[in-house]
């Protein structure tokens, strides 16, 4: 079996095909979440506005995510009007799970910033839309990113669905694989969407370190 | 308009009949759902039961857990099916299992996980086993989120069996496959369709479940609660 992967990356057509794949598998799952959680985060603070719009946005949103992936990238074009290899299927089709896993996790975050710190910004003058960017939002990223790192996790692993229709990063070495009777590019493809995991869920838990310099200050002093 | 000619395709009654009519795929997609979920709950039920029970290893069990919901479902079906090509039903059942299992467990964990501590305080004070708390107090209060888990990883095995069609087991994956390979678009987009419903109907009647198997004694509890 290592032999045989071994093999398979001795080929430098290979090796470069494995790697513009990991490519296009990282910008096909990223692109949707940047998008996702640009759409997700206005939705939710909508919703936080009326007990109507959070049952309504939340319920809209488990719905959206009950639709399989195969169906949507290939219901996309019709909705679209885009060819059916075209990748926009599959970035605007992750955009719609990822903003549908996130808006309940935005509505959660929001709730869970303290009454008292949002009273305090208002008295200090803040208006709402600055308000939400520089108060509510920084001391929503603890439960954000827990959000935001099970629909990275969601996003890597559909990619590879889009590869049925021709375009799925490392899924097409899924797909290569199988047609061949060649297991090698297959394993390759299911390590590197692993290892891929890993390390963007390793760089979501750097970031929001980063993003919330309070929450360890102090340790260790 | 695309969309249209995929309903005309719906309503043509020659696409839901015969050998591999859409009603024989519906029914091969639904028994694979069944037998995933139903053998994902005996391996992951009991485990995740025991881990929140004991309050051992509920963190290797959670790592675990989110390590396998990154495995590529396609790629592990279609490696499997390389291992073992004369058994294809069987690998595509083990590889969707292997998707099914972290939400149960999931579920049966944080379920126990949410029992009320004062609730086994109170079992063990009345000198309830080990045991009898886990079935007494432990499970009936879990199950809400158990179920919440059953419906997740149902959920995921609907939309995946689809997926799993690519190594040939048939399921609604197959026409829509089939569809693609043709160019037959009204086709694909009606089988989608189609797939959708049945998801959105599955998950369905999986929160009506949901909602029947909260105790009782916990309703009356949260009733109480929300009267005050």
């Amino acid at each position: 079996m290592l032999g045989g992967i071994g093999l398979y990356l001795s080929s430098p057509t290979n090796r470069e095909k494995v790697l513009g794949l990991l490519g296009e598998h990282v910008y096909l799952a990223i692109l949707p979440l940047l998008i996702g959680l640009a759409v997700a985060l206005p939705l939710g603070a909508l919703a936080r506005r009326g007990a109507l719009l959070r049952t309504g946005t939340v319920q809209a949103s488990s719905v959206l995510y009950t639709v399989p992936s195969l169906a949507l990238f290939v219901v996309m074009p019709g909705i679209l009007g885009t060819s059916i290899t075209s990748p926009a299927n599959v970035v605007v089709s992750l955009a719609v799970y990822t903003t549908a896993l996130l808006v309940r996790p935005v509505v959660d975050a929001l709730d869970a910033v303290p009454g008292h710190v949002v009273a305090a910004a208002i008295a200090m003058g803040y208006r709402p839309a600055r308000r939400f960017v520089a108060v509510e939002l920084p001391l929503a990223v603890p439960v954000l990113a827990a959000g935001v790192r099970v629909a990275s996790v969601s996003n890597i692993s559909l990619v590879s669905v889009g590869a049925l229709i021709g375009i799925g990063g490392l899924g097409e070495l899924f797909t290569e694989g199988f047609q061949l009777r060649y297991p090698a590019p297959i394993v390759i493809g299911i390590l590197l969407t692993l290892v891929l995991a890993l390390v963007v869920d390793l760089l979501l838990v750097g970031l929001r370190r980063l993003a919330t310099p309070w929450a360890h200050a102090g340790v260790g002093s | 308009m695309i969309l249209v000619e995929a309903l005309g395709w719906l309503v043509d009654p020659a696409n839901w009949q015969g050998p591999d009519g859409l009603l024989v795929r519906l029914g091969e997609h639904l028994w694979f759902t069944v037998r995933v979920v139903l053998i994902a709950a005996v391996i992951a039920v009991p485990l995740g039961l025991w881990v929140g029970h004991s309050g051992r290893g509920g963190v290797t069990l959670v790592g675990a857990a989110n390590a396998m919901r990154a495995l590529p479902t396609l790629g592990l079906v279609t490696f499997l099916f390389l291992l073992s090509p004369s058994t294809p039903v069987l690998v595509t059942i083990a590889g969707l299992v292997v998707l099914a299992v972290p939400p149960i467990l999931a579920g049966a964990y944080a379920g126990v996980q949410s029992v009320d501590g004062r609730v086994t305080d109170a079992a063990i004070g009345m000198g309830m086993t080990g045991w009898q708390r886990l079935w007494q107090a432990e499970v009936p209060g879990s199950l809400p989120l158990l179920v919440g888990g059953v419906r997740n990883a149902a959920l995921q095995v609907v939309a995946t069996v689809t997926v799993a069609a690519y190594v040939g087991v048939g399921g609604l994956g197959e026409p829509l496959l089939v569809g693609l390979a043709i160019n037959e678009y009204p086709q694909v987009a009606a089988v989608a369709l189609v797939t959708a419903v049945l998801a959105v109907a599955v998950d369905t009647v999986l929160a009506v479940v949901q909602r029947l198997v909260v105790p009782n004694g916990l309703r009356l509890a949260a009733s109480a609660a929300g009267a005050t």
